[in-house]
This record gives C-alpha cells, sequence and structure tokens, in this order.
C-alpha cells in the first residue's frame, strides 16, 4: 500500500494527447429535425445554445446498476448511466427523484450525511469508488452546490484553500498564484475580481459567489465536476453567463448537472436522464429526449403534465 | 422592535378623517386598550426606566466616587500595612493579580472550551456522550463558585497537584494562582462552550459540504473553515469568560489567599515563583477593603471598585464591538 | 461481493485521531464534574453521618455550633459534629424566595417591554443596560450595598420603636433581609431578562399576528400567545436565577448581617429588618477553619447541599430547554 500523502497519479486528458481510440464514443448524433423542431412536444422554443456538437466524448464514469437506500427508503433504484468527458449530462426530474442523492453519491459526500447504504458500484476510470480513499476521490470528482457557498475568507484564499495540503496555511502566496489565477480564468471569473482577490469572497454578488464555488471546484483540478441546481438561486442574467461557462468546460471535465428548470436542461445538456421517484426512466441525448421523447413519462414532464 | 404591522381594532372610527397630527408609525396605540391594560404598559415603562436607573446610579456614583478617592500611584503602589489610609499603600498587586488571573484562566478555558463546542457540534457520537456532556456544561455554568473553590482546595493540595500550590509555609488549602486560575478557567468554559456552539451551528451545512466535496478532510474543515467563520462568537464566549473571570470573589478569596501583596515562593524561577504562591485580586482587595472587610478602608474600596467597573464596562465594548463588526461582515444567502 | 472491497486507503487517521483526541478531552470534563461530586460528598460525609437529618433542622445558636467544630479541631480535642443548619437553609430560602419571585415579575416586564412595547431607540438602550447590569461583579453590589443601601435602611426605615422592639433578640442595623433581596434581585433580574427575550424572539410570528388578525389587542396578545409560547424559556432562565442566587456568597456574606439567625415572619413587618446569613455566605465567613478536621467536612456538607440544589436547578433548566428547542423547531 502506497504512504497516503502520495496520491495516486490522477490520470488527465491533455488536450494534445490522441485520444484513445476505445474509449472514444462518436460525436452524440445530433437530430435532423434539432432545435428547429420542437415546439411540437413541450413548447421548448427556446435555441439550444449555440454550441457545436461534441467533438469527442470520453467515458470517465461509469454509474453501474446503483441503488441507494436510506434505511428502508429505497431513494435510487438500480440505475446505470456513461457518464463522460467532453459533454454535459443533465439529470433532471421531480423533486425528491433521487437524482440529487445519485449525483452526492457519485463523490461519496452521501456517506457524511445519512446511513446511506449503496449497492451496484460507481466506477471512475474503471477503478471502483469505494476503493479510493474520499477525499481524494472529493478532489477528483468535485462538486458545487445549490446555495452559493464561498467560505468566508478573502478570493484568492478560497481557492488556495483547495489547493494547500490540509489543514495547511505554510504555502506561500506567490507559489499558489498562477494556479489560483487559472482556476478563476476558467470560471470566467478572473476580470472582474483580479484587482480584489484580497476582498472578502462573502462580498460578491450572487452570480459572482456562485462562479467562485466553480472556480474553487476547478482549481483541485478534477476529471468530474457535479453541479447541484447551480442556477436555482441566481437571476436570469448570471444564470446565462454561467450556462455559457458549463458548455465552455465539458471538453476539459466530465459534467454532470442536476437541475429543476427543463429550458436550462435543454439548453446546455448533450445528454439528459430523467428520473422518476428513484427509476431511472430515459436516457437520451437532449434533443431526442425533448422532442421525441421514448417513454411516456417522459413526454408527461417534459410538456409540464406533471411535476 | 414593535412588529410593523397591526390590524386596526375595530373599534376604531373608520369614516372620520384624522384630526390633528396623522399617526407616525403603524403600531396599535394603546388609547383603545382598557384601563388595566394601560396601567400594565404603564409598570412595563417603570421597571424599563428603573433599571436604566439603576445601571446609571451604579456607574455615575462609583465613577464620582473614583474620580474622588482615586489616586494614580494607588495603581503602582502595593499595599502596606498601616493605620490610616494614606499610610497602606495602593493595590498595585491587586490590579496585576486580576490580569494574570484573567489571563491565565482564558487560556485554559478557551482551547478546551473550543473543543468540547466542535465535538458537541462535529462529532457528537455517541449520543448518549454527547447528552451527558451538553448536561455537564450546563451543571458546571450551575455550580456555585463556593463550591467549585473548595473542590480546588482538595485537588489542589493532593500530592499530585500539590507542587503547583507551594508556599513558603507548604500548601496551605492549595492556595496559589495556579489553582485560583485553574478554578476560574471552570466558571469561564460554559460561556466559552455556549457562544462557540452557537458560533458552529450557524454555519449551514452546505458550507461544510463545499469543503469536503474538494476533498479536504473534517479536521482541515474544522480548523481553516468553521473555527474562523465562528470567530465572532468565540471572541464574545472568550470575553463574557473574562468578565466572569475578573468579576468572581469567592474563589480568589478561598484560592488565592487573604493577603493583599503578592506572596512569591522562595527559591522558584521567576514568573513561576510569583504564580504558584498566594496573591490578590480586585475584588478580593474590594472585598477585603469594604466595611465588612479586614482592612475597612471604604476610599480605596472605592477607588479599586472603580478600577474593576472600567474593566467590566471596557469588557462589554469589546462584546459590543466584536458583535457589531460580525453583523457588518456578510453571510450566506439562506 | 460489495463485502469484500476493501478500501485501498484507509480513512484519514487524523481525523480518526482528532476524533478521538476530542473525545478524551469531553470525557475528563465530564470526569471532573463527577469527581467534583464525590470529593464533595466524600469530604462531607461526617458531618452528615454524624447528625443524620437533624442537620438540616433547628437547634441551639448555629454560630456557636461552628465555633465549638472548628476548636475542637484546633485544640486537637475530641472533635465536635454537631450542627443545626436551619437558620441558614431558612435565610437562604427567604433571600433566594424573595429575590427570585421580585426578579421573576420585573423581568417578566421587562423582557415583555423589550420585545413588544418598547419604541426602538428604547429597546436600544435597555438591552445594553440589562447585559451591564448581568456583568457587574458582585463584590461591587456588595460594595455599594455596604456603603450605601445599608445606612439608609439602617437610618432612614427602621425606625427607634422598632430596634427597640427585638432589642433584647437582634440588633437591627440594616444589614438585612431586605437588602440582601433587593440587592439580589437587581443581579438576577438581568440574567432572567436575557433568557426570557430570546425565548419570546423565538415565538412564531404566525401565532401572534393569527391573535392580532382576531382583534386582540397586542397587551393581551402578548401575554396569553407569546409570553404563554416562551413558558420553556421562563422556566429555564428562572431555574437558572434560582441556581445562581443559590450560590450567589460575597455580595450575601456583605449583606445579609452575617449573623446565625432565623428572621421570624412571626415578628410582622420588621422580620424584613432582620439580619441572617444563607449557606454559601457561611463558607466564606468561615474558610480560614479549613484546616480544622470537623470544620472542613461541615463546611463541605454546606457546599454539598449548595452543589446539589444548584445541580437540580441546572437539571430542570436544562430539560426546559430541550422541550423549548423541540417547539422551536416545530
Amino acid at each position: 500500500m502506497e504512504p497516503l500523502s502520495a496520491p495516486p497519479p490522477i490520470r488527465r486528458l491533455d488536450p494534445q494527447d490522441p485520444i484513445p481510440a476505445r474509449e472514444v464514443v462518436l460525436g452524440v448524433p445530433t437530430n435532423g429535425n434539432g432545435a428547429a423542431g420542437a415546439p411540437a412536444a413541450g413548447g421548448f422554443t427556446a435555441a439550444k445554445r449555440s454550441i457545436a456538437a461534441p467533438q469527442f466524448s470520453i467515458r470517465r464514469m461509469e454509474v453501474d446498476k446503483v441503488s441507494i437506500h436510506y434505511g428502508a427508503k429505497e431513494a435510487v433504484k438500480g440505475v446505470s448511466l456513461p457518464i463522460r468527458q467532453g459533454e454535459v449530462l443533465a439529470l433532471i426530474g421531480p423533486s425528491g427523484c433521487g437524482k440529487t442523492t445519485l449525483l452526492r453519491s457519485l463523490n461519496r459526500l452521501t456517506e457524511l450525511t445519512a446511513a446511506a447504504r449503496l449497492t451496484g458500484s460507481i466506477r471512475l476510470d474503471d477503478v471502483d469508488i469505494r476503493l479510493i480513499e474520499p477525499t481524494l476521490l472529493r478532489r477528483r470528482v468535485t462538486m458545487v452546490f445549490q446555495q452559493p457557498n464561498p467560505f468566508p475568507m478573502s478570493v484568492f484564499d478560497n481557492i488556495a484553500y483547495v489547493l494547500r495540503e490540509q489543514g495547511s496555511r505554510r504555502t506561500k502566496k506567490k507559489v499558489l498564484a498562477p494556479q489560483v489565477h487559472s482556476a478563476l480564468q476558467r470560471a470566467g471569473l478572473f476580470e472582474e475580481v483580479k484587482d480584489n482577490l484580497d476582498h472578502p469572497a462573502l462580498k460578491l454578488s450572487g452570480g459572482q459567489q456562485q462562479r467562485l464555488c466553480i472556480a474553487r471546484a476547478l482549481a483541485a483540478e478534477p476529471e468530474v465536476l457535479l453541479l447541484d441546481e447551480p442556477c436555482s438561486a441566481l437571476d436570469p442574467q448570471s444564470t446565462a453567463v454561467i450556462e455559457d461557462l458549463i458548455v465552455k468546460l465539458r471538453d476539459d471535465v466530465a459534467v454532470v448537472i442536476v437541475t429543476h428548470n427543463l429550458q436550462q436542461a435543454y439548453r446546455i445538456a448533450d445528454h439528459v436522464a430523467f428520473m422518476y421517484l428513484g427509476d431511472l426512466v430515459e436516457y437520451n441525448s437532449a434533443t431526442r429526449l425533448f422532442n421525441a421523447p421514448a417513454q411516456e413519462r417522459t413526454r408527461e414532464y417534459v410538456s409540464g403534465a406533471f411535476g | 422592535m414593535a412588529p410593523s404591522v397591526a390590524t386596526p381594532p375595530p373599534e376604531r372610527p373608520q369614516a372620520a378623517p384624522p384630526q390633528g397630527k396623522a399617526p407616525t408609525k403603524a403600531v396599535e396605540g394603546s388609547s383603545t386598550w382598557s384601563m388595566l391594560d394601560r396601567i400594565g404598559l404603564a409598570f412595563c415603562w417603570a421597571l424599563g426606566l428603573l433599571f436604566c436607573a439603576i445601571a446609571v446610579a451604579i456607574v455615575v456614583y462609583l465613577f464620582l466616587q473614583g474620580v474622588k478617592f482615586l489616586k494614580l500611584d494607588q495603581l503602582t503602589t502595593p499595599a502596606a500595612t498601616g493605620f490610616s489610609e494614606t499610610e497602606t499603600g495602593g493595590f498595585s498587586d491587586a490590579l496585576i493579580g486580576t490580569i494574570i488571573v484573567a489571563v491565565m484562566g482564558i487560556s485554559l478555558a478557551l482551547p478546551v472550551g473550543i473543543a468540547i463546542a466542535v465535538w458537541l457540534v462535529e462529532y457528537g457520537r455517541p449520543a448518549p456522550l454527547a447528552r451527558v456532556t451538553e448536561l455537564t456544561i450546563e451543571a458546571i455554568a450551575g455550580i456555585p463558585s463556593i463550591v467549585l473553590a473548595l473542590f480546588g482546595t482538595v485537588i489542589f493540595s493532593s500530592t499530585a497537584l500539590g507542587f503547583l500550590s507551594r508556599s513558603n509555609e507548604g500548601v496551605v488549602f492549595g492556595r496559589s494562582f495556579f489553582a485560583a486560575a485553574a478554578m476560574l478557567s471552570l466558571v469561564a468554559l460554559p460561556l466559552v462552550v455556549a457562544s462557540t456552539r452557537q458560533g458552529l451551528e450557524s454555519i449551514p451545512r452546505h458550507v461544510r459540504e463545499a469543503s469536503y466535496a474538494v476533498g479536504k478532510t473534517k479536521a482541515a474543515t474544522i480548523r481553516r473553515i468553521l473555527l474562523p467563520t465562528a470567530r465572532p462568537q468565540v471572541a464574545t464566549g472568550m470575553i463574557l469568560g473574562l468578565g466572569r473571570i475578573i468579576g468572581d470573589t469567592a474563589i480568589i478569596l478561598v484560592l488565592l489567599g487573604a493577603t493583599q501583596n503578592f506572596a512569591p515562593v522562595e527559591g522558584a524561577v521567576f514568573p513561576f515563583d510569583y504564580l504558584r504562591g498566594a496573591g490578590t485580586t480586585l475584588t478580593n482587595f474590594v472585598y477585603e477593603a469594604s466595611p465588612t472587610g479586614n482592612l475597612n478602608q471604604p476610599q480605596k474600596a472605592y477607588a479599586a471598585a472603580f478600577v474593576l467597573l472600567l474593566m467590566v464596562l471596557g469588557l462589554n465594548a469589546a462584546a459590543d464591538l466584536v458583535h457589531r463588526r460580525a453583523r457588518k461582515a456578510g453571510t450566506w444567502s439562506h | 461481493m460489495e463485502e469484500e472491497l476493501q478500501p485501498e486507503y484507509g480513512p484519514k487517521w487524523s481525523d480518526q485521531r482528532v476524533e478521538r483526541m476530542l473525545g478524551a478531552l469531553v470525557i475528563f470534563v465530564v470526569g471532573l464534574l463527577l469527581a467534583m461530586i464525590a470529593v464533595v460528598l466524600i469530604r462531607a460525609w461526617p458531618s452528615f453521618a454524624h447528625n443524620g437529618l437533624a442537620w438540616f433542622g433547628p437547634g441551639g445558636d448555629v454560630d456557636d455550633e461552628l465555633n465549638a467544630i472548628s476548636l475542637s479541631g484546633q485544640n486537637g480535642t475530641e472533635y465536635v459534629w454537631t450542627f443545626h443548619a436551619w437558620p441558614l437553609i431558612w435565610s437562604t430560602i427567604l433571600i433566594t424566595g424573595g429575590a427570585v419571585i421580585c426578579g421573576l415579575v420585573s423581568a417578566l416586564f421587562v423582557s415583555v417591554f423589550i420585545v413588544e412595547f418598547a419604541p426602538t431607540w428604547m429597546s436600544n438602550v435597555l438591552q445594553p443596560v440589562v447585559r451591564f447590569l448581568a456583568s457587574v461583579p458582585s463584590v461591587i453590589y456588595g460594595l455599594l450595598g455596604v456603603l450605601v443601601l445599608v445606612p439608609f435602611i439602617g437610618n432612614q426605615l427602621i425606625t427607634e420603636p422598632q430596634k427597640a422592639s427585638v432589642a433584647g433578640v437582634i440588633s437591627l442595623t440594616g444589614y438585612s433581609l431586605l437588602a440582601a433581596v433587593l440587592v439580589l434581585t437587581v443581579m438576577i433580574a438581568p440574567l432572567m431578562v436575557s433568557i426570557f427575550t430570546d425565548g419570546l424572539r423565538a415565538v412564531k410570528p404566525g401565532w401572534v399576528e393569527g391573535s392580532l388578525a382576531l382583534g386582540v389587542n397586542r397587551w393581551r396578545t402578548t401575554w396569553k400567545i407569546a409570553v404563554r409560547a416562551a413558558r420553556p424559556a421562563i422556566v429555564a432562565g428562572t431555574v437558572l436565577a434560582v441556581a445562581r442566587a443559590i450560590g450567589e456568597s460575597v455580595m450575601l456574606a456583605m449583606l445579609s448581617g452575617s449573623v446565625g439567625f432565623a428572621p421570624n415572619p412571626a415578628d410582622g413587618l420588621i422580620f424584613i429588618y432582620e439580619p441572617s446569613r444563607p449557606l454559601a455566605p457561611t463558607i466564606v465567613k468561615n474558610v480560614d477553619q479549613l484546616s480544622s478536621k470537623p470544620a472542613n467536612a461541615t463546611l463541605f456538607a454546606i457546599a454539598a447541599v449548595l452543589l446539589f440544589s444548584a445541580a437540580f436547578c441546572s437539571f430542570a433548566g436544562w430539560m426546559a430547554r430541550r422541550a423549548m428547542r423541540k417547539y422551536g423547531a416545530a
């Protein structure tokens, strides 16, 4: 067994690296009817964000027949999903359908709050996540929450907190500055805060706070980014900024987003999983799921019949 | 403080246009109340004003007496034996003793109190132990300090801890700064625990999770996120604890001694000769200098009480400042 | 199959160690309290054992008894144990009871005033005033009582005929139940106010609004709805105040008159001018006798009585506050 201080090397996708052929899935086929044909099902008149179809997608995580029990209650029932880098996966469904539980189990956050029992397996790069030490796993699979929750310290320290050793404050600011700046840049926040890096993070606006949280999550150089309704506490403008950001991020990290906002899922997701009462009802590309759902329940939900 | 909205009472004439001055506040007046209710409200006012009057009277009276009797050289000269108030020196030893006891007491109470609060809020398992701990803290808060003092005489004259309280005549009831500070820290402990706990509990859960979600351990999260966030409440607890420590007399009387001077132990290294010996504090001085005490020098008692009151007022002001600054800093939206 | 999975890295040991260290500290503090209870009881036992239930009863002059006990320990003669604490207990009951009743009434009105009726500026003044009164050291209250209140009572309130009427029994100098109760009230009322106001603020606004919407005026609404709903806080504040009052030693040592005398209500109104000495100040006054073995046991016996009354109060307050948390969450 390796000593604890030496985390196993994290596999990174270098953009210059050739993508291993067997992991590449073809670009998600876009339907011919696409955005234009939307109104027929569910009134999705909103244009799909002007993004090209994913260039590539690599399977990073694999959710395999996962069931999660809270005591006698089964919150997630035998769900299987692929999570791929290069695309955005949205989990949708009515409240209490288990989508947030599933999301939180992806980096083992469920273990902290309740006696949740997980069966089946979740694999990250073909390693069962239960075999990965939790703190290391959570650096590879980071999460952004519904409420913007910057730590009560300066903007800089919020990011630096992630980069420093556990509980340490010894690493010099100068050493960390490039990494902090790049994280802020990736989250599209750098230009706005570059002069105020020492200001308290809680003084930022709600949208900026949330982007800071995304920057914080990116600072750990994760392979998978989990977003739990990241825009539900924000105004439409901040939401638009963050949606742009999420789409830009998908080439570097696998993005999973839980959202209540169907328009949002349609705008930014490449694949969408619809969950209902713990079951995965339908997993499909966004255009298909919204415009030509395969399941009757999905059709009812996306057309606003329930939920 | 009054609720901003109140339904107009039905008996108020609806049609009559307001005459004279228009109501400036949307708060129901007492004009429609029955006589009894109005007498009650008047009683409220009377008691509220009485409280203010008592506070003002204490401050003003002690201030006047203090200005009259406090000489600056009293702060720098130790007490001496003599026949009149002019010959008996000042109370510098008492002043320094108060500071020593406060510093020692709080530097013991603060880490222990924070640790207990952290354990209660962040770990708290097994659950029965958590409940027992809560109850213990509550009980320590309720124990009369004179009982703590008697307990102190037992443990600090025991063979295990007696070396901390060895005077020139041997161990006398375990009297020393160490003993007094240790017992006084128990007085401050519940305040530190309660306040820190409140601070930790007010941090939303998702903030902790945000730290775990970037791969931080619980220990790192507590040290770098939770405790810094709860700093204002920790400071408040510390200030309240300090106030209790410098205000306590019973423990000082029993565990520090009835002397009015330092009684350093011969042959010990510098700070320890004083800390292991008996001493005095301002509260002790006031007690002994009051007409019921052994010295009976009311003028000096007033002077020392005035200094003590200034310290208390200073601590209150500090607590207010912390509170106000904490409220100004941003917080998470809920 | 899942059971066979063994994590490649164990849980961070530092986390476990932190939990274990904190747990050890917590157990140490709990153990300290238990040790204190045990020590006090063991030390107190000889006094209780020699006197039996008569310890709590009347009989003889309690001050003479204490003197005899101390002397017997110092002279090395046979130990004397006889101790009848009733005058001290009765004094504790009278002073605590009087101060808690006065404190409860005034604290209730003041906290209702602060939370509901005072104009903003007034409650902004009152809150720091209450906090200040709660933080003044008891010895300062004692000093002011001795130098201001006691002479006033002794010279202005007590008339010569009154002094003459009990001349053979006790002398009335102003050190009295009245002085002790008044000052103790000022000391514990702020404590109650701070807990009461917390309780009143936690009352759900919906209940109050519901009552106001029915046309009940604000005064009645406050007392019938808000104060009722805040009852657990009122109970909690009151028992904590009782604990504080029972344990108050220094201020009472200065003001109560320090005589082992049981004030007699049968004397009429004059009994509030009579001096006495509660339990806690008795320890303060006799602390130099700790080296005498029987006196030591007697003082620890008094401490045991204080400890158990205070612990009972704390426990009751803790229960009430737990109940309060429950209703606050509901």
